[in-house]
């Protein structure tokens, strides 16, 4: 708390002004809109909006195609996290090392950052490609499997959650190089001397200690891999082959803007919500707890 | 363990060079069998092609307008709210505090058609407003600036009252100067999400000349199965789309690490 304040009647008002306007303009309005249109069936092009109670929910939990994609947004996410995280911790420790020009190091291993998941995803595509792509070239002499991303569908999810882990893996070395410089260098020599090796150092002493951090990672993870994910899969795969990469926000996007079932979009964003609250609550939880350590 | 090292950078770098080395190839060179992992010489005719073909001037000046119009809007309106939260006692202020926090929790996809309607009815759709304004409010921007200046001491504010400055004259000569760092920091991050942001422009823009790179690189490949993607272009293409936020990123990298890990708090 400040002791010193201001005082001004109408001022801070108008300094709060402009975050507020984009805030209730932009935020709230459209979400209590969503869950309005949530609602009710609207027919497209200026019909009438009909009051369907929750009808809209029911036919999405009863749809196989939903499901489907709730399934697919939770392998997606939990790839891309599991990946992301777990190369991320790894790389950092290794670049935790007292060597010389760290600083070119983690530049080298952070840049990736700035690339679009959309564009990540067409360099993967063409890294992937049945005729031209140079990895189903090199795995053509271990394995007559052909890897075909446009046919087989474990394929096509590989390729989105490579593409979107190696633009993201970069953010959390970064979160990673952080938290380990702040493990003390004496921890690591007793165990040292006390003849741990490297593998065991890392098992048994970064890893329970960097936990908070990780949980915390885990967590962003999820949120970026469910709700900033829609650029990768629609450059690439467009939720094909069949549905197998039709992700949440994907299905979303297809049913309101492609077949104007603005009810049903409207639900899904609910449903989207309910999850996006839920894991911003838990990342709040763990980044209270995190610097207990 | 220096080795390792070497190797992990290796793996994180090689997705880009060999999208670089397929870009400075001829289409003869990008199929043939086993592949070429080293540049050739097509790189300027490629690039030019590129460029031509994807109207990339138009796609990257739009990504920088955007990107930067998204970084110094959100800056400059989280540094007057956090300024207001912690420098005045005004009615209201908790539930402003709230409203902004609440807006972590609503990301574009779970109001997209009703945004998508409000911005139809300001009639924004297709223009610069509407690419950047509805993405301006930022819970982290505020948080960080609320964090900053509570560390502030509260000396700072009697001395300028003391020289009889104002709220302004305090925000814009003593404050400012000192959040240089923090608005380095969160200008890095804020530009590359501005200039990676797919889903909003892919949305409310309809014609060519207003879409942004990420979107406008998807048009360089071709979605009938009768024409022969020109990879060697497509490549081309990405490597001019990633190039300003990846330049920013190695530039500014002190900034970069320290927007990103104290954004987050």
């Amino acid at each position: 708390m400040k002791r010193t304040v201001f005082r001004n009647r109408w001022l801070p008002y108008l300094l709060v002004l402009p975050q507020v306007a984009v805030t209730i303009v932009f935020f709230f309005w459209p979400a209590a809109k969503s869950l309005y249109l949530s609602l009710y069936r609207s027919a497209p092009f200026g019909g009438r909006d009909v009051f369907v109670g929750l009808a809209n929910f029911h036919a999405l939990l009863t749809d196989p195609d939903y499901y489907d994609s709730v399934v697919n947004s939770f392998i997606f996410a939990g790839g891309v996290t599991a990946l992301s995280v777990v190369a991320g911790l790894v790389v950092a420790t290794l670049a935790n090392q007292k060597i010389r020009a760290l600083g070119v190091y983690r530049t080298a291993l952070l840049w990736p950052y700035g690339i679009a998941p959309a564009v990540a995803g067409i360099i993967f595509l063409f890294i992937f490609h049945p005729a031209y792509g140079i990895l189903p070239y090199y795995l053509s002499f271990v394995t007559a499997y052909e890897f075909n991303w446009l046919l087989e569908s474990w394929v096509a999810m590989t390729l989105v959650i490579g593409a979107t882990a190696w633009t993201h893996v970069g953010y959390n070395i970064a979160f990673f190089l952080a938290g380990l410089q702040g493990i003390p260098a004496s921890v690591m020599e007793a165990a040292s001397v006390d003849g741990a090796g490297p593998v065991r150092r890392f098992t048994s002493i970064t890893v329970p200690l960097i936990s908070p951090v990780t949980f915390y990672l885990v967590v962003v993870n999820m949120v970026f891999a469910f709700f900033s994910s829609f650029g990768v899969i629609h450059a690439v795969t467009q939720g094909g082959p069949g549905r197998s990469t039709e992700i949440m926000v994907f299905k979303l996007w297809k049913d309101g803007f492609i077949g104007l079932n603005l009810g049903s979009s409207a639900a899904q964003s609910v449903l989207l919500m309910a999850i996006v609250i839920g894991l911003t609550m838990l990342q709040f939880r763990i980044a209270e707890k995190k610097v207990t350590y | 363990m220096h080795a390792l090292l070497i190797l992990s950078v290796a793996i994180i770098a090689f997705p880009i060079y060999f999208a670089f080395v397929v870009s400075t190839q001829s289409l003869a060179e990008v199929v043939q069998k086993p592949p070429r992992l080293l540049p050739s010489g097509h790189l300027v005719e490629n690039y030019v092609a590129a460029w031509h073909k994807s109207k990339m001037g138009t796609l990257l000046f739009n990504s920088a307008i955007v990107a930067i119009v998204i970084a110094v809007g959100k800056i400059s309106i989280s540094m007057l709210s956090a300024f207001a939260i912690v420098y005045f006692r005004f009615r209201g202020r908790q539930l402003v505090f709230w409203m902004i926090f609440v807006t972590l929790m609503l990301p574009v996809p779970v109001r997209i058609l009703p945004t998508y309607e409000v911005v139809g009815d300001l009639g924004w759709l297709n223009t610069y407003a509407g690419l950047t304004v509805p993405l301006m409010a930022s819970a982290t921007a505020t948080f960080l600036f609320r964090q900053f200046y509570m560390t502030v001491p509260d000396e700072l504010a009697e001395a300028a009252q003391m020289d009889g400055a104002g709220p302004i004259r305090f925000l814009w000569s003593f404050l400012l100067p000192l959040s240089w760092a923090n608005i380095a920091a969160l200008f890095v991050v804020l530009f590359i999400y501005g200039w990676n942001e797919y889903f909003w422009p892919l949305l409310i823009t309809n014609t060519e000349s207003m879409r942004t790179v990420v979107i406008g690189l998807e048009s360089l490949i071709p979605r009938s199965g009768t024409e022969q993607p020109t990879w060697n272009l497509i490549m081309a293409g990405a490597m001019m789309a990633l190039l300003p936020p990846v330049a920013v990123i190695v530039f500014m990298q002190r900034w970069f690490v320290k927007g990103l890990v104290e954004s987050e708090k």
